[in-house]
């Protein structure tokens, strides 16, 4: 059974609280190998407690499967790029160079490229993938479009981005927020002086004077 | 004989912590069965499926279905499974033995029940009963503590039992009694979705109860309004409105320096406050020296930020305030409590929907563990030991005279002096491990080297129990069945998945095996969880803890059943079978068996009471020898004292070891970079662990994490200061300081990080 059309994956990197319980969770989904698919990272340690979790976007026209020398990854028709299929992957790492998400990763000692299938296994069963499932935060989720925009008025999903020249357009969505992003606070100091002070996040990887990179995107 | 009986080490090397042996991999193949049940970890009490073959616990599934977390898990939910068949399971009863390796050896049950029942009724006759204590826990069911109650005062005849909930609940509990006449969160936490402010005083919700936020954000998206009172940036207070850095042990300052500004500007509701309430006259009393300035030098918390708390709190038409240890664990941990209730109780906000108040448990049972009569004062249905009716009503409920009921006891810490002083000389723990989990923890461990006699229940021999005589096989959560009652006041119940594997027993199958053994086996005759169910259900019956109408059925058909729950209309007297239990307390002309109808309070005028809410520095408060903050918590992939996390693998691996969190202003001044060695030092002692440098601190406060043992334990530095209304420890703040240490402390070649 194909995954329904009708349900989607939306991430909320502002909901993410680092509990690794999508890490955690991803390891025991029975296609996985014991393995989580998952990237969960702390953008900074030093300097907040923001994690980001990278799961695979699903892209229309995955970048990965079109370098794959191989053609051992495939996109099917419900539009979830699979994981490397075993005897053709030939362990390369072209589609890890070549994501532009960063999602692919290779496990050396099995000679095979693995990422997120979106639990192929359960999703095109009718259950939600197990991240989705368990997140806490629901920093994941899994479901409808009509439900994510009653459950998330503040913020819209974009599905397309732009990595110079190439326009991807992918089958998960971010949730970018309406309007002006949330101040975040990443330093106690800040919020202990009289004076009130900025709080906007000035964090190596998006400075405050950089450009909105949605900005051209389509909504 | 209780020193531990060979070299610790050599202990571990022999029982563990080891690490779970199953890592799961593709083959683990079909459950033979689906158990509904729910987690063994926090108090949040995620209902969970677990997948069964050959009566071995192999996975989980998410239960979607059970309201309160929709198939949500934290990842010690997610690998909670992977504490069953593990191999430091202890499947005998072990008998301290120098010259078995690792110092223990296996013994036949029926034996060690006749040991431990041998030198039980020994001390007893040569030194009365009192020299016999019992320690329980709120991770056990609510059938157990009631029977453990009840083992203590009817069989053992002693007044020595406490539990571990007392370094958990009962600042928070105290407060609710004082204030409300009752203990109990007072909304369902679907409440917070739709409300205008979600205050969280004290609670690290991300790591401590990650459920709950996504009541927060969800609350958040339609509008909410959240602050955050914390010494660090939680990964909640990251993105919330209004941030409070609160210095460690300055709450109580912080809300009476809130409330001041809310009583200037008008923003308290006083038409709710005539009606329903006693005592704001002195409350405001009280604030009127809390000016903003005095408020903001003693809690350094800017003046600008009070008044915003002020503004946002105050105007609010609808709102909903949280706390947990983080106010609670301190010397002033009651006032500081009733500090939120006053702010509360001001803003009239409560008694309705989308207006709540609660504290966040901690352990799974930490609401039905402090109800049925496991604390040193208490009797089932949160009866209180020194009162006459109560005392008369258990007494007919248990077929015993009212005198032979013992009177109260003293807090778990106290029996702790008591061992010391040679009063307790005999000890019976379940669910406790004071060696690691009480403050000041070297003087735990001399203490428990002077008891005579000394036995464990548990599943895995925990870091207290290597001081004992006898561990006797306890069971696994998922080996048992029985009720808790969850975070919201909802009683859920525990289904078994698996049997005990060896002779492992049910942990209320050994109560009865001792009392029957001790030749009193009298009360403890129970055939099954559900018959201690039944007669607690009774016992309950009259109390405000009243759980009568709430049978097993009734929690399945409903998932789960809010107490209190009557067999009887407590107004007319009518059986009322299909009592659907409270969700929400305190609701207009609501009616109570304390109140009878004068108020929505558990008081008999039925109002609430505005108490004052007192601020007192801390003990060993920072100082000019010790001049920083030292405060402690937890890390979201461990639990309590690590006997079960430090065992499962993934979870080791997402936090290995305890570091210590500052910021870099200070690091920078004690010349520590980021994972260097450094050396924490309080008047107790001093742990030597790797830096972790972050902004999210306050600079004048160091975090260490309690989870683990020996010379990483956070509780060696900690001091045995107690609240004197609830007893709590004051966990959360003492003086510190902090050197770069020389190198790497010799644990670090020995010990594998769990250990």
């Amino acid at each position: 059974m194909p995954v329904p059309a009708h349900l989607e994956f939306f991430i909320d990197p502002s909901r993410c609280i680092g509990c690794q319980a999508c890490v955690q969770a991803c390891s025991e989904c029975d296609t996985h190998r014991g393995e989580s698919m998952i990237h969960l990272e702390y953008v900074d340690r030093s300097s907040s407690v923001q994690t980001v979790p990278v799961v695979c976007m699903h892209c229309e026209q995955p970048t990965c499967a079109e370098v794959c020398p191989a053609d051992a990854i495939k996109r099917t028709a419900d539009g979830v790029v699979q994981s490397a299929r075993k005897p053709r992957c030939i362990a390369c790492g072209n589609c890890v160079v070549a994501c532009p998400f960063g999602v692919p990763e290779l496990y050396l000692d099995q000679q095979i490229m693995m990422k997120c299938d979106m639990c192929y296994d359960r999703s095109s069963a009718g259950k939600r993938p197990m991240c989705t499932t368990v997140c806490p935060s629901q920093a994941l989720f899994f479901g409808t479009r009509e439900q994510i925009l009653a459950l998330r008025p503040q913020s819209t999903p974009v599905n397309r981005f732009r990595f110079g020249d190439q326009t991807i357009t992918t089958r998960v969505s971010m949730m970018a927020p309406k309007g002006v992003a949330r101040d975040v606070i990443v330093d106690v100091v800040a919020a202990m002086d009289e004076r009130a002070r900025g709080r906007t996040v000035r964090l190596p990887v998006l400075g405050a004077d950089a450009a909105d990179p949605f900005a051209d995107v389509e909504v | 004989m209780a020193t531990i009986p060979v070299d610790d080490l050599e202990i571990t090397r022999a029982f563990g912590p080891h690490l779970s042996a199953s890592i799961r991999g593709p083959a683990s193949g079909e459950p033979d069965k689906l158990v509904k049940t729910h987690c063994c970890f926090c108090g949040q009490q995620c209902g969970i499926q677990l997948k069964v073959r050959n009566n071995e616990v192999i996975g989980f599934e998410p239960w979607e279905e059970f309201p309160f977390n929709r198939g949500m898990l934290c990842p010690k939910g997610v690998k909670r499974y992977l504490q069953g068949s593990h191999p430091d399971r202890l499947l005998t009863a072990v008998r301290r033995d120098p010259a078995a390796p690792g110092g223990f050896r296996a013994m036949p049950y029926a034996e060690a029940i006749a040991l431990a029942a041998r030198e039980i009724a020994r001390l007893q006759k040569e030194h009365g009963p009192g020299a016999v204590g019992v320690l329980g826990g709120a991770s056990l069911t609510t059938e157990k503590t009631y029977l453990l109650g009840k083992f203590a005062r009817v069989c053992l005849k002693t007044p020595y039992i406490d539990y571990n909930g007392r370094l958990c609940m009962v600042s928070a509990g105290a407060a609710n009694k004082k204030a409300f006449g009752i203990d109990r969160t007072t909304n369902p936490w679907s409440d917070m979705v739709g409300t205008e402010v979600i205050w969280v005083a004290g609670s690290n919700v991300a790591e401590c109860s990650p459920i709950t936020t996504n009541y927060i954000w969800q609350a958040r998206e339609m509008g909410a309004k959240v602050i955050v009172q914390d010494p660090r940036i939680t990964p909640v207070a990251r993105t919330c409105d209004l941030y409070l850095p609160v210095k460690p042990g300055r709450d109580a300052a912080l809300f009476a320096g809130v409330l001041q500004i809310m009583i200037e500007k008008g923003w308290v509701d006083r038409d709710f406050i005539d009606a329903h309430t006693v005592g704001f006259d002195k409350v405001e009393e009280y604030c009127a020296q809390w000016t903003p300035a005095r408020t903001a030098e003693v809690t350094g918390v800017p003046e600008r930020s009070l008044r915003a708390a002020a503004e946002m709190w105050g105007t609010a038409k609808s709102s909903f305030l949280f706390h947990a240890r983080g106010i609670e664990h301190h010397s002033n941990g009651v006032q500081n409590s009733l500090g939120t209730i006053n702010l509360v109780l001001a803003s009239g906000r409560i008694g309705k929907p989308k207006c709540g108040y609660g504290t966040i448990v901690g352990q799974a049972n930490g609401q039905g563990g402090r109800e049925h009569g496991q604390k040193c004062d208490q009797l089932p249905g949160w009866r209180d030991i020194s009162n006459p009716e109560h005392r008369k009503y258990i007494a007919s409920v248990w077929g015993v005279e009212e005198a032979s009921i013992p009177g109260p006891g003293v807090d778990a810490y106290e029996m702790f002096r008591k061992i010391d002083a040679g009063e307790i000389k005999g000890l019976i723990s379940i669910c406790f491990n004071p060696k690691i989990s009480l403050p000041d923890n070297e003087f735990i461990a001399r203490a428990l080297e002077k008891l005579e006699f000394y036995v464990a229940i548990d599943f895995f021999l925990n870091d207290s129990a290597r001081h004992a005589d006898l561990i006797l096989p306890g069971s696994l959560q998922e080996e048992d069945e029985g009720t808790v009652t969850q975070v919201e006041g909802r009683v859920i119940k525990i289904n078994e998945a698996v049997q005990c594997p060896g002779e492992a027993k049910r942990d209320w199958v050994i109560i009865q095996d001792l009392a029957a053994a001790l030749g009193r086996p009298h009360g403890f005759t129970f055939g099954s969880a559900r018959e201690i169910f039944e007669e607690l259900r009774v016992a309950s019956k009259g109390g405000v803890a009243d759980y009568s109408g709430i049978t097993y059925e009734k929690i399945e058909q409903q998932m789960g059943v809010f107490w209190p729950c009557y067999s009887h209309d407590p107004e007319t007297g009518a059986p009322t079978p299909d009592h659907p239990g409270t969700p929400r307390l305190f609701e207009p002309g609501s009616y109570n068996p304390v109140a009878k109808g004068a108020g929505p309070f558990y008081f008999p005028d039925g109002r609430a009471r505005f108490n004052v809410a007192d601020y007192r520095a801390p003990v060993d408060d920072a100082s000019e020898d010790y001049p920083l903050f030292l405060t402690t918590g937890r890390v979201v992939s461990q639990f309590l004292s690590g006997t079960q996390t430090r065992r499962i693998g993934p979870l080791v691996k997402q936090y290995p070891e305890p570091r210590i969190e500052m910021h870099p202003r200070l690091a920078e001044k004690l010349g520590i970079a980021d994972k260097e060695w450094a050396t924490c030092e309080t008047r107790r002692g001093e742990i030597t662990l790797r830096a972790m440098v972050v902004t999210t601190i306050r600079p004048d406060t160091v975090f260490v994490p309690y989870h683990w043992p020996g010379d990483k334990s956070a509780n060696r530095l900690t001091v045995a200061a107690q609240d004197p209304i609830s007893k709590i420890p004051q966990y959360k703040v003492c003086g510190c300081r902090v050197r770069k240490a020389a190198g790497p402390p010799p644990y670090a070649a020995t010990h594998e990080a769990q250990q």
